[in-house]
């Protein structure tokens, strides 16, 4: 809690800390909690003759929609291509993050902001106007509507959420250490695996997760740089609320993601959580 | 053969000579101390000796071996720095195991030096806590431990004191000595504190704007400090201006502005006319109350004008009536009885005709 809280009186800094959270816990009650509740109820339901969700008097509740998504292979098979798209995007964005966020927390300090400025400087023009941009690229290298080009997208969309956490974990880094490893005997490669990357895994973390998590349920690059095999669960969950009319099975659908992005989000807690005093 | 020589060494950034043509002799198994004030030059020196930075002009030799162009993963020299630079992510062993592993030692033995490290330091069950759960002073024992553990030929210890309290500090100055004096790996010290430098070294540097100034065993650095720096800087000291009346073999005669003639110990580059000033130390100086029989060579009458009482000694600060103050250190060793003067109190200042040392101008 901020100092300044605590010098008030207790009963003044318990109605300041209220008035403070309420609004936001308003909001994600109204716009988060409740939609989401409704989604559950939604899952449990029929779908309505012309879209929607039937009236409840007529049809009462069903686990209809999960007899289909369990019974069709197709579904668990397009969750785990998403799953492996998104795992390449991580791997890769890891890959081309780590030495950029590197150099930025080495450069000197006057650099570093402008270094920040240019990695987020994409987010400056519209999100579809940059994926359409890749459409002209990847079109004459004949790579346009393949899974590579679905994961070039996501990683050129995903970078800049695994740049950022990496470089403030690594620009925190004690240069004494460093100098420490050298001095004990460790080259410049053992200096790097044994002082910088273990010290950057709540970093590295961090930024897979803000990587991993959106990708698994993005339906707009595949949509455009995909083929049609190119489906992943995001596109699945979009076609039954707006192209199939299919509210039930979407709700089955989106709750399956949820699902699995909280297991995603558990085990990377459990292992950040460990780490946490080296941080 | 010395152990570590440095030849004619000179460090420049820039337009600042950070190192001015510095030539030491460091012996395998001393405690040597580079003492002086914050940007002297002495960090430079060390950084130089373990290799994070290369001399301008000159050469070092370790065992004979020029060192140049050796990268500090190579020398046989660990540093203790300033604030330990504990891996934090590494238990107590793991970070003393570090330099062993990259030495390429087995399991086994890797396993039997950390224990006997950690019994030298006193850890032995600290070994698996992380370093964020340590006090300031097992910290400080962990980093001596690490740079100790692959015995290498020198052992850097860059201000390892400075952030540690008075009383923890008083405690770690006596465990260093007893850890060089038990290991035998050869320290070089640097620190700013001259207390520090005199109660452990063997012999100090005594460094001011990259030049060495003095380099000598405390006791001859404290007693015969070759000029007003290493006067004033170590220790507390009077200064007194004074000109050369006569140059003999066994003493000078010395004249100061308003106070007279004061017998001096001999000094070789005395000579009659030249000036120069005697420095003289507070213990050297007795203060008795005026009007008493004088019995010491010099003697001048002063009026108290502060004291600081600090316990096992006080202080007194006596201004001569020509206007030159004087510091006196009196030891409170009498029982019952701690203050002998008061303040406006006239007094004699008193000292010896050989106490003392004069230093050319």
């Amino acid at each position: 809690m901020p100092a300044s809280f605590s010098r008030l009186r207790p009963s003044a800094a318990r109605l300041t800390r209220w008035l403070v959270t309420l609004p936001p816990a308003l909001f994600l009650v109204v716009f988060f909690l409740l939609p989401a509740l409704i989604m559950a109820a939604a899952s449990f339901r029929e779908p309505g003759e012309f879209g929607g969700l039937a009236p409840l008097s007529e049809k009462g509740f069903t686990l209809e929609a999960y007899r289909f998504v369990g019974e069709d292979v197709i579904y668990a098979g397009i969750l785990a291509k998403s799953f492996l798209v998104a795992g390449a995007t991580t791997l890769l964005c890891l890959l081309l993050a780590y030495p950029l966020a590197l150099l930025i927390a080495r450069s000197p300090k006057r650099q570093r902001d402008l270094l920040v400025l240019l990695v987020i400087l994409p987010f400056a023009s519209n999100f579809l106007i940059r994926v359409y941009a890749w459409i002209i690229i990847l079109g004459p290298l004949n790579l346009l509507y393949s899974t590579t080009a679905v994961i070039v997208g996501m990683v050129y969309v995903h970078l800049p959420f695994m740049i950022l956490p990496l470089y403030t974990n690594l620009e925190k880094h004690d240069p004494a250490l460093l100098e420490a490893a050298q001095d004990l005997g460790a080259g410049t490669w053992t200096r790097f695996w044994r002082v910088t990357w273990p010290l950057s895994l709540p970093g590295v973390f961090s930024g897979a997760v803000l990587v991993f998590i959106p990708v698994l349920g993005m339906f707009a690059v595949p949509e455009l740089l995909g083929g049609t095999g190119d489906i992943l669960i995001g596109n699945l969950i979009k076609e039954q609320f707006l192209d199939n009319r299919d509210w039930p099975l979407g709700a089955t659908l989106s709750l399956g993601l949820t699902a699995a992005v909280l297991a995603v989000a558990g085990v990377s807690a459990r292992l950040t959580r460990g780490r946490g005093a080296a941080a | 053969m010395a152990l570590l020589e440095l030849r004619n060494i000179t460090r420049r950034f820039g337009n600042l000579e950070a190192v001015k043509d510095v030539s030491l002799d460091i012996e395998a198994g001393e405690f040597f101390t580079l003492l002086g004030p914050s940007g002297c030059g002495k960090t430079t020196i060390l950084r130089m000796i373990a290799g994070f930075d290369e001399p301008d002009e000159g050469q070092l030799f370790l065992d004979g071996k020029a060192l140049a162009g050796i990268p500090p993963e190579r020398r046989p020299v660990h540093t203790v720095f300033q604030n330990y630079a504990l891996f934090p992510h590494l238990t107590v062993s793991g970070n003393i195991a570090f330099p062993l592993e990259m030495a390429g030692k087995s399991g086994d033995e890797i396993k039997r030096r950390v224990n006997e490290a950690l019994a030298l330091v006193h850890l032995e069950d600290k070994g698996r806590a992380y370093p964020h759960e340590l006090s300031g002073g097992q910290k400080q024992r962990v980093a001596l431990a690490r740079g100790l553990v692959n015995k290498p030929r020198l052992l850097l210890l860059d201000e390892p004191l400075g952030a540690l309290d008075a009383k923890l500090r008083e405690r770690m100055q006596g465990e260093l000595i007893a850890l060089q004096r038990e290991v035998g790996v050869t320290f070089v010290f640097v620190t700013h504190a001259q207390q520090e430098a005199l109660a452990l070294s063997h012999r100090i540097a005594v460094m001011n704007a990259g030049r060495v100034e003095q380099t000598d065993v405390p006791e001859v650095l404290y007693s015969a400090p070759k000029n007003r720096f290493v006067a004033d800087f170590i220790g507390t000291i009077n200064l007194i201006d004074a000109a050369v009346v006569d140059a003999g073999p066994h003493g000078l005669r010395l004249a100061a502005a308003g106070l007279g003639e004061i017998a001096a110990p001999a000094h070789p580059e005395a000579a009659a006319g030249s000036r120069g000033a005697l420095a003289i130390r507070p213990e050297h100086l007795r203060v008795t109350p005026d009007g008493g029989q004088a019995s010491l060579k010099n003697h001048f009458v002063g009026t108290v004008r502060e004291y600081l009482y600090l316990g096992d000694v006080t202080v007194y600060k006596v201004g001569l009536d020509n206007g030159v103050t004087l510091e006196a250190l009196t030891t409170n060793a009498a029982p019952g009885k701690a203050r002998f003067h008061e303040i406006g109190d006239r007094v004699c200042v008193e000292w010896r005709h050989d106490a003392g040392v004069f230093l050319p101008a």
